[in-house]
């Protein structure tokens, strides 16, 4: 109870100073938007086209927004000099991994609620179906829980800004993979038994990059 | 001169022994060895680079040293730093404030990591004169305010042991004297207290021992009796070479 009264604590604070800087979710939201419009240029609204690639952009963009709103997440940290605030807190380390990687999750999942109903709009393509919450439900969670890790390693580096998209896109590559190919599917209307190995396989990256992540935060975070 | 000066035969709150921290190649301390009795104040002064923000973050068990180890209170800072970070209260040229954050969110957020119950936010905002400013956002507090601020944060969880690195920076005289006089009213458990400033004036002012750390090393260690300002700024010109 104790560990997850202070995971909260962090969240909450993170959500707080967000909602008033608007810093993480404003911006990354318009370049999803900008990134959503220019595929739409490109591509057209050619049903065969759009129906093949339509999975393969919507991950694009979710994984380039994912990584400008986890370059964030301990740059703000780091700015404000609070990260020695949270080191000297009588809390173990995983609780920092935590709250961060909680606050990310929360920031990621806004902008994926209000992006993906522009993107059905805007390529004509029925994205409300419980397959495709699930999916990106649980592919957002491997994707957060790795990209936390390589956040707060990116921060101790002089270019952290391209530090963490290097290190951390070919980590998370499988996890964007099978959430392409399970979001192919489910657009394709195929029923969840078909669909049910890539979740599995997402399911199980998740619990292997938390499982690590926790393992390695406390020597990452520490000088 | 460089003789070890022991605490007294009272327990010490703070062993450091034969601290060596080294990053790549660039040593910043090299058998770093003190002791610091329970309820003794000591200031670490050194020009830049010595090591003085090293030794305090290793202290504070942010930093792990390369080699030696730390006790607080008989606790190794390494095995069990969750408790030892229990028992100190840091405060620095950082603020640990966020911005975007009242003081009161502040207080709050940090009060929530220390366990404390709420009604402590409101004694130690009036510890610091800063009952009135508790809705004010940190990012528009003044920096001597944010420093105060800075203080009962620190103070939050009642640490036996505050650890205070150059806390003046930024801070103009009489925020300064403010900042010392609200740490010396708020002593009356007399905390233990190891300060890194570059004030040879204020550090002997507030410390019963100084030490100077040169090049990672501790070249000199004084008691205050035995010493004034004018013999303490002899030995670091003549230990640091800096005026």
């Amino acid at each position: 109870m104790a560990f997850w009264r202070k995971v909260l604590a962090i969240t909450r604070k993170d959500i707080i100073s967000e909602f008033r800087a608007r810093e993480i979710i404003g911006l990354v939201l318009v370049f999803v938007l900008l990134v959503i419009l220019i595929f739409n240029f490109a591509f057209g609204a050619a049903n065969e086209v759009i129906s093949k690639t339509a999975p393969g952009m919507l991950w694009v963009t979710f994984a380039f927004a994912g990584v400008l709103s986890l370059n964030r997440a301990f740059i703000m940290e780091k700015e404000e000099g609070c990260l020695e605030g949270l080191m000297v807190a009588p809390i173990s380390r995983d609780i920092i991994y935590a709250g961060k990687m909680l606050s990310c999750l929360v920031f990621l999942l806004v902008v994926e609620v209000i992006a993906l109903p522009i993107f059905a709009f805007l390529f004509n393509l029925n994205v409300f179906s419980g397959e495709i919450l699930v999916i990106t439900l649980l592919s957002t969670v491997g994707f957060v829980a790795c990209g936390t890790l390589f956040s707060a390693l990116a921060v101790k580096t002089r270019a952290r800004e391209l530090v963490l998209p290097v290190l951390f896109l070919p980590i998370v590559i499988p996890v964007i993979i099978c959430a392409v190919k399970a979001t192919g599917l489910a657009m394709e209307g195929k029923s969840w038994t078909d669909i049910t190995n890539w979740l599995l396989i997402i399911g199980s990256f998740d619990l292997i990059f938390l499982v690590i992540s926790f393992w390695v935060f406390s020597f990452i975070i520490e000088e | 001169m460089t003789d070890q000066i022991q605490a007294g035969p009272q327990d010490f709150a703070i062993e450091a022994n034969r601290l060596y921290k080294s990053f790549n190649e660039k040593v910043a301390l090299k058998e770093v060895d003190f002791k610091v009795a329970a309820g003794e104040s000591l200031a670490v002064f050194g020009p830049n680079g010595a090591g003085k923000t090293t030794l305090i973050k290793i202290l504070a068990s942010i930093m792990n040293p390369s080699s030696g180890t730390v006790l607080i209170n008989g606790l190794s800072a390494r095995g069990e730093a969750e408790k030892v970070r229990r028992q100190i209260g840091v405060v620095t040229h950082n603020t640990f404030l966020y911005n975007n954050l009242t003081a009161f969110e502040n207080l709050d957020f940090y009060r929530r990591l220390y366990d404390v119950p709420r009604e402590r936010i409101l004694e130690v905002s009036a510890l610091v004169g800063l009952q009135n400013r508790l809705h004010d956002y940190a990012g528009i507090l003044s920096r001597g305010m944010q420093q105060r601020l800075s203080i009962a944060r620190a103070l939050l969880h009642k640490p036996g042991i505050i650890l205070l690195d150059e806390p003046e920076t930024g801070l103009d005289q009489q925020a300064s004297d403010l900042l010392w006089q609200v740490l010396k009213n708020n002593d009356k458990e007399k905390r233990t207290l190891i300060m890194a400033t570059h004030s040879l004036e204020r550090g002997l002012q507030v410390a019963d021992r100084v030490v100077i750390l040169a090049r990672g090393q501790i070249v000199f260690q004084g008691k205050k009796p035995d010493l004034d300002l004018a013999g303490l700024k002899q030995a670091y010109k003549l230990y640091t070479g800096v005026i």
